[in-house]
């Protein structure tokens, strides 16, 4: 036992990990891609080799300990190397966020020094040459894909499979030279410096330890009892703490398979062929795949779509008890088997989710209606707080014990507690950030002298322990009258329905609430279709009567369900209109996560504020559009605003009234 | 042989005074001109210059009264389309020409048809031979969805393909047959600009990492001056210029007949 405890505390950077599950599990699958229609599959011992070859390569180009090396691409094995083999060699992997502008991309360069990327493709390749003369650090350009790359041959370019090469023969030069450097790391290195894509001003580098990532992974995948058996899809941004705790940190402690689709556009098939055991999504995704399934839904025929409604709200009614092992009726638990049989089953084969074990959900908080959905499916989602500071690992819900609201206790190793002065909800956990990179004024003002995080978010401990995240401590605030108003659980609300994509709700300070909403242009073209509605782009179809009406009924939905509640009554909606575009993060305002920026979006569209809390039943608006390369372009557009009937709270006695 | 000064590139193909008419109608009149090894050549005029039969004339579609077709220094005979076809010559369609009801892959695949040796008896038993044949042409197929990124719809019916993708396809499907010549009548048409650019992007990418010599009609004067080497203009069925993109676009019978203004 403690032989295994000693090799285990050995084991304190991801370079000496790998070289331990190449000793113990060498023949079994690390990484698949798809590619040329089939899944091409890498070993964990050939994973080994790879990375060795690519770290002594980096080493020959003149890569030292310390240094800092962008990686830019979506989801591919030869970049999850990436990772180990410059920490490997001491130096610091920087991911950044592929669909970045270029302006983005290069204030990360920039901050973090970075000397050398790694990028995917041509694409990422033509970034990075466009900003390198305001970079000064960058020196050299490894790329991965060599299509189109035929006709550049500037020295400082290399090709990912050549300095691989240079990596082999430099290691038979220098045989010592790896198992050397792998030895000089320790749990106290820098393992990545993570850029938080921040809902408020520049980007963050949040610097995690090797020994706390390790510390983290071990504790969940214990958690959960993950083996190196699970099969995930890795189709999350790289540069997002959760694709990095998933895809690299649980991946190397627990030593299961990492699969990559071939492209971003065949996610929802690649998922379908690899039928993950193990699987992780921020709610928007499964607000789209839900979106997605309804559309489908409606076009079947009338006998299917009865079928499914029916065991739908069977589902509804028995599916999370059963889920959660609770007693239920022998009639109900039937008639849910037959369901399972019927719709359930073939459900969760199309969408690839069959041999689901574990699915969490992270990165903002998930409607409950949404949530309960999946649950009722049989699909064992769970909801995980945490944020890049603390390596995504705070709380994590406990299977028997998953409630819609809370987002569980605090995780094995981890300690939460709510300030009492500001609500604000402060976290110690093993993967704690050793700080932000090159700005101790933010440090100090997350970080207390206490050694809590300080996270920024507003949330309760309920009763059993478990916390309830209410939403960003600074965007909560109160209507004139005093009520609570917490936007984001208004628009998650909002969000479950298929027709609504993105909702924006304004209050602090007001006296009444009102949204911008953002229809969902899928889902609402494909109503439009049946309906014969004819338009020709988004701004037209968000300006149809009609669709104002469909939404409208949404959110009189949403209202009457925020009637019942005494507390959240007073924060009904009154006023809406229909954004004229999507919201944008090109435009700053999404994160790259799909988060809301919200003061962004007051400086926009102040004009559209300004509409929603006058009499006015329409509002002129401005915008600027920032295109993927960097270009702009003006858009104007006049908006209608439309009331939605709000509802009278009910108290107890109230049903009384509406009986008579 | 080679001239001293510039290395020169071979000659693929060279059009000789063909002259082709329909009964009483000319539509091309002793029209020569050659396409060079490897380059992007296009051939613009406006509607009913010829340029169409033109490029039915080099497919083998359309026999020409008069003149002769000198491919790959020998002179062609009359032949079929198919065998054109085999010869190293391969095209798309102004009006997209797909199998509507077939998915993406197996309309490439059919672009493999010339390449296929078993017969049918072999290919209906589909085992030994006739298997690793298939296996073969089908990696060269994935490896054209993977270059024309079109993995996503690798399984959809191609009726079911907006314009654009659908375009893209039938190109796939002309590159399955390794052509010396890919010859592409009115690439973009009816594209907005992303699919202009993205077409642009492959039709360059085709030429450089296949080696395919490209000949092309296209009505879009911007997209034609930006990615070809040499423009041949027809007029009424006759040449009226032929050479690099800035002198043709400073050419002033071709601005009179065609381009009515000087870009510039």
């Amino acid at each position: 036992m403690s032989n295994v405890q000693d090799s285990l505390r050995r084991q304190d950077t991801f370079a000496k990990l790998l070289l331990h599950n190449a000793g113990t599990f060498g023949s079994r699958p690390a990484y698949r891609e798809k590619e040329f229609g089939i899944w091409q599959c890498w070993t964990w011992a050939e994973v080994a080799d790879n990375v060795r070859n690519l770290a002594c390569g980096l080493a020959d180009i003149g890569i030292r300990r310390g240094d800092k090396v962008a990686i830019v691409g979506s989801n591919r094995p030869h970049l999850y190397w990436s990772f180990t083999a410059i920490q490997a060699i001491g130096a610091v992997p920087v991911p950044i966020y592929q669909d970045g502008i270029a302006e983005e991309v290069r204030f990360v360069l920039d901050h973090a020094e970075v000397v050398c990327a790694i990028v995917e493709d041509q694409e990422q390749t033509d970034k990075l040459l466009d900003v390198r003369e305001s970079v000064p650090s960058l020196r050299q350009i490894v790329y991965e894909d060599d299509r189109g790359m035929r006709h550049y041959e500037q020295e400082f370019l290399h090709k990912f499979r050549d300095l691989q090469e240079r990596g082999r023969a430099h290691d038979k030069a220098h045989p010592d030279f790896y198992p050397g450097e792998v030895a000089k790391g320790s749990g106290d290195d820098i393992a990545v410096i993570a850029y938080t894509s921040g809902t408020t001003g520049r980007p963050k580098g949040v610097v995690l330890k090797c020994g706390s990532l390790i510390e983290v992974g071990r504790a969940s995948v214990g958690f959960e009892g993950l083996t190196e058996r699970e099969d995930i899809l890795s189709y999350l941004p790289m540069a997002w703490v959760g694709d990095h705790l998933f895809s690299f940190v649980q991946a190397y402690t627990a030593g299961y398979t990492v699969n990559c689709p071939e492209s971003a556009d065949t996610v929802m098939t690649d998922l379908k062929e690899i039928g993950p055991t193990y699987f992780f999504a921020p709610p928007s995704i499964f607000e789209n795949i839900l979106t997605h399934m309804m559309i489908r839904i409606e076009d079947a025929s009338a006998i299917k779509r009865r079928l499914f409604h029916y065991y739908m709200d069977v589902a509804k009614k028995v599916g999370t008890p059963l889920l959660e092992g609770l007693p239920v009726g022998l009639f109900d638990r039937l008639n849910y088997g037959l369901g399972k049989l019927l719709i359930y089953g073939p459900l969760k084969n199309t969408l690839g989710f069959s041999r689901i074990r574990v699915a969490y959900t992270a990165g903002a908080p998930m409607g409950p209606e949404t949530f309960r959905f999946y649950r009722s499916l049989g699909i064992n989602l769970k909801q995980l707080y945490g944020q890049t500071e603390s390596a995504a690992y705070v709380c994590i819900q406990k299977d028997g014990d998953v409630r819609p609201d809370t987002v569980g206790p605090a995780a094995p190793g981890c300690e939460v507690r709510i300030d009492e002065a500001s609500g604000e909800v402060l976290v110690k956990s093993p993967g704690l950030f050793a700080g932000y990179f090159k700005n101790d004024e933010a440090t100090a003002e997350t970080l207390g002298a206490d050694g809590w995080l300080h996270t920024g978010d507003a949330g309760i401990m309920t009763d059993e322990g478990h916390l309830k995240v209410i939403d960003r401590a600074k965007d909560v605030g109160k209507l004139n009258d005093g009520t609570l108003f917490a936007p984001q659980y208004l628009e998650n609300k909002l969000k479950f329905y298929p027709f609504i994509r993105e909702a924006v709700c304004h209050g602090s300070g007001r006296d009444m609430v009102t949204a911008f909403i953002n229809i969902d242009m899928e889902a609402v073209g494909n109503w439009a279709e049946r309906n014969d509605l004819n338009y020709a782009s988004y701004a037209e179809l968000a300006a149809k009567p009609e669709i104002y009406a469909l939404i409208r009924s949404n959110i009189e939905e949403v209202n009457r369900g925020l009637a019942i509640d005494s507390e959240l009554a007073g924060s009904q909606i009154h006023r809406f209109l229909l954004l004229h575009k999507e919201l944008d993060a090109d435009d700053g305002e999404l994160t790259r996560t799909r988060k809301v920026r919200r003061r962004v979006i007051a400086e926009r569209y102040g004009s559209l504020i300004e509409g929603l809390y006058s009499d006015a039943d329409h509002a002129a608006i401005e915008v600027r559009i920032t295109y993927e390369d960097g270009r702009e372009t003006m858009m104007n557009a006049d908006l209608r605003i439309e009331e939605a009937e709000t509802f009278p709270p009910q108290s107890a006695a109230e049903p009384l009234r509406m009986a008579s | 042989m080679e001239p001293e000064t510039v290395p020169q590139r071979d000659v693929l193909m060279e059009v000789r005074n063909i002259t082709l008419r329909f009964g009483g109608v000319t539509a091309i009149e002793d029209i020569s001109f050659d396409i060079l090894e490897g380059e992007v050549r296009a051939i613009i005029g406006p509607n009913g210059a010829g340029k169409s039969s033109m490029l039915n004339v080099i497919n083998g579609f359309y026999h020409p009264q008069e003149g002769e077709i000198w491919f790959r220094g020998e002179k062609r005979k009359a032949m079929k389309p198919h065998e054109i076809a085999r010869h190293g010559i391969a095209r798309t369609f102004q009006n997209i020409a797909l199998f509507r009801g077939m998915t993406t892959l197996d309309n490439i695949m059919t672009g493999r048809l010339t390449k296929m040796h078993r017969n049918m008896f072999w290919q209906a038993i589909w085992r030994g031979p006739a298997e690793r044949e298939e296996v073969e042409h089908r990696e060269v197929v994935e490896r054209i969805i993977d270059f024309l990124e079109i993995q996503h719809i690798r399984k959809t019916p191609v009726g079911r393909l907006p314009y654009g993708l659908q375009k893209r396809v039938e190109l796939g499907r002309a590159l399955a047959a390794e052509p010396k010549l890919l010859l592409l009548d009115e690439p973009m048409a009816g594209m907005n600009i992303e699919e202009k650019e993205d077409m642009c992007r492959f039709i360059l990418d085709v030429n450089d990492e296949f080696g395919a010599t490209i000949a092309l009609i296209e009505h879009d004067m911007g997209v034609v001056m930006d990615i070809s080497d040499r423009v041949v203009v027809l007029d009424y069925g006759r040449k009226i210029g032929d050479g690099t993109p800035d002198v043709v676009r400073n050419d002033q019978t071709v601005i009179d007949a065609y381009l009515g203004v000087a870009h510039e």
